[in-house]
């Protein structure tokens, strides 16, 4: 194995600066959109009295999901000391806290009241899971980017290794706090369980892991540089690991739910006939996002590199869209069904008692989400600009000890 | 694995240019965010007490809703609490906020239907206090549980807690608000116990209507005091609270339900 060298990416083709101006002209418009609905109220989003998280809350949870989960990468080089992992790093660092950002920002414009972060960040209730979130969320940032620099900075290098495990359990705390978001709702009945947590952490693996593959090979092919079959088999076959640790914890969430009679409401409503969210959760969440990934990177042969590649690639896109339709069913599926007032009772309101919510998503609020990934997008993009994130070469000669030239075609 | 000890040429050119325009940015970044934190730190309330000064700890206000008295087609509790309040819809149902409301329960088994008002229950642990990232969910000592409208950041987090769908969010600007009821676009209310009202020792507005031209099935009163009628009413007969298989011990009472 030879000695890795990073460098900025040279970013001064129309490609690069195309890709630049669209990212900054999603970002104005998600800034827009934010701004329209602040003007006008929550009342031009689609959002309710009964579906009180929207469209934005789908984008921030999934990029805060996905922050953590970025970072994976990072902590299997340091933590766990897997060689061929350690050049992957930095951009692991970068973009965690690149997501973590853009889902942070979706969350604080879409508040009734955003212009009162300040009231955030000033008082806080520590009996809520909301303000220790604030915490582990600007921890969380503070920490990786001390993990980056220690990882950068050769005379810090060996920090790294206890900057990295600090991280690893600040990124595992972090996301048991956005699981308990969810899991701390007692009166929902779609929510109320231990298991999000680990539900969550699951799908910060899975969802953070297909992010970053796409970034890293949109990276080396926009920069030129080699990505070797190695890198691609380990990630790709790790993210198989992952969607199938998110199908065991979503299968265990309804199979825990369905066992109480109490739940069967709800569980019918997600698992059969709730419309779009049953639509979403077996062809989205199960199909897309679960099954065809798995089939994706455990039947593709990886001895041919290009095809894995793009098996791979596909199965990371598969797995993002799927994270969407699994974070759609979650958020408003589990907010769209009622809350049961008066167990075994039939009731009905002006106020909607007892109705399932209509619930349709208005295009401030999604172009507000995407603002958000244009965001990390542009971050992550900056960063590789301007900062050593990616190494020159990540060949498989180049990163893997054990590897034999002949081994391999790439 | 040890990396290339040889610097990139293009790292030693800008990092001196690169390193200067982070150190300005960061300054620039103080210089901005540190007056607004200073101001808040001065004009915020010293603590949460602040807000519950005045009320007194020995007192658990409460209600005892007597659903025999309650007429199916009658709904003066909530039109007096739209008017008392200042609550007005824009014929959006989906939006409009709604303080107090009558729900139909029907039993599918029998068939018997019933409809009753359903309110914040000022609950004794309140979900939505517990959530609140801000503290601007809180519970007065008297056990009156509001919304401190200048620190509600409009997170929605109280209206994913609570269990009885209490809490409405002002989706949409408001007009001719009523002194005694501040409201404001883009934070979380719902109802107060008229709590401007108990202040200067009148009943809450919804009571008064039901007694005055509804069926008296509203009671209102301190249940810490064994000597009010309401605490020797729920002594007396049996009472129920909804949900109260999840421990909140709300302060409104249903007979009859």
């Amino acid at each position: 194995m030879k000695n890795i060298t990073y460098t900025e990416l040279e970013g001064n083709g129309t490609t690069f600066y195309a890709m630049a101006l669209g990212l900054i002209g999603v970002m104005l418009a998600g800034l827009g959109s934010a701004f329209y609905m602040e003007h006008h109220g929550h009342v031009v989003t689609g959002m309710t009295n009964q579906v009180v998280w929207g469209m934005p809350h789908v984008f921030a949870i999934f990029l805060i999901v996905a922050a953590s989960g970025a970072l994976n990468v990072a902590s299997i080089g340091t933590v766990f000391s897997k060689p061929v992992y350690k050049p992957l790093g930095r951009l692991s660092g970068l973009l965690a806290i690149a997501l973590l950002v853009g889902g942070l920002v979706v969350l604080v414009l879409d508040l009734g009241r955003p212009d009162r972060l300040i009231v955030a960040m000033t008082r806080y209730n520590f009996k809520s899971i909301f303000a220790w979130n604030i915490f582990l969320y600007v921890g969380f940032l503070l920490v990786v980017a001390t993990y980056l620099w220690l990882q950068m900075e050769r005379r810090m290098n060996r920090f790294a290794k206890t900057a990295g495990l600090a991280a690893f359990a600040w990124r595992l705390v972090l996301t048991t706090g956005t699981g308990c978001i969810f899991g701390f709702l007692v009166a929902r009945e779609a929510y109320d369980s231990a298991i999000m947590a680990p539900l969550f952490i699951a799908m910060s693996f899975s969802y953070g892991l297909a992010v970053y593959l796409l970034v890293l090979l949109i990276a080396c092919k926009g920069s030129g540089r080699e990505l070797g079959g190695v890198v691609i088999r380990k990630l790709g076959r790790l993210l198989g690991v992952f969607v199938i640790a998110v199908l065991y914890f979503t299968a265990l969430q309804h199979l825990t739910s369905l066992y109480a009679a109490e739940h069967a409401g709800i569980e019918r409503f997600i698992l059969l006939d709730g419309g779009i969210y049953t639509a979403l959760f077996w062809l989205g969440q199960v199909f897309l996002g679960g099954l065809l990934p798995l089939l994706l990177v455990y039947r593709t042969s990886p001895s041919d590199t290009q095809k894995y590649r793009r098996s791979v690639s596909l199965a990371s896109v598969l797995v993002i869209i799927g994270g969407f339709a699994q974070l759609y069913v979650i958020v408003i599926g589990g907010q769209a069904y009622p809350l049961d007032l008066f167990p075994g009772m039939e009731v009905s309101s002006s106020f909607h008692d007892g109705a399932v919510a209509a619930y349709a998503p208005s295009l401030p609020e999604f172009v507000l989400g995407l603002g958000g990934v244009a965001l990390a997008g542009f971050i992550v993009m900056l960063g590789l600009r301007v900062l050593r994130f990616l190494p020159a070469s990540l060949a498989s000669a180049d990163i893997d000890p054990h590897h034999k030239a002949t081994a391999e075609l790439s | 694995m040890k990396e290339n000890n040889k610097k990139p040429v293009r790292e030693e050119s800008c990092n001196t240019s690169r390193r200067s325009f982070l150190g300005s940015l960061a300054t620039a970044a103080g210089i901005s965010l540190a007056p607004g934190v200073m101001l808040y730190g001065i004009g915020k309330p010293s603590s949460a007490a602040a807000a519950t000064d005045g009320a007194s700890s020995s007192v658990r206000w409460g209600m005892l809703i007597d659903l025999s008295q309650c007429d199916n087609g009658c709904d003066d509790c909530v039109t007096a609490c739209a008017t008392e309040n200042g609550l007005r819809g824009f014929g959006r149902p989906e939006t409009d906020p709604q303080w107090i409301r009558k729900v139909e329960m029907t039993n599918p088994e029998t068939g018997h239907s019933k409809s009753l008002p359903v309110m914040c229950q000022h609950c004794e642990d309140p979900p939505c206090v517990d959530v609140c990232p801000t503290g601007a969910s809180f519970k007065r000592a008297d056990g009156i549980v509001l919304v401190d409208k200048h620190s509600c950041i409009g997170c929605r987090y109280c209206m994913m807690a609570c269990p009885y769908k209490a809490r409405s969010f002002v989706h949409e600007a408001l007009e001719d608000q009523k002194t005694h009821a501040p409201r404001g676009k883009g934070t979380v209310e719902s109802c107060t116990l008229c709590v401007h009202r108990i202040d200067e020792n009148r009943q809450p507005a919804c009571v008064e209507a039901c007694s005055d031209t509804g069926g008296g099935a509203m009671l209102f009163g301190d249940l810490n005091d064994p000597d009010s009628e309401i605490s020797r009413r729920v002594a007396t007969y049996a009472s129920q609270q909804i949900r109260a298989d999840l421990g909140l011990n709300p302060g409104i009472r249903y007979r009859n339900l």
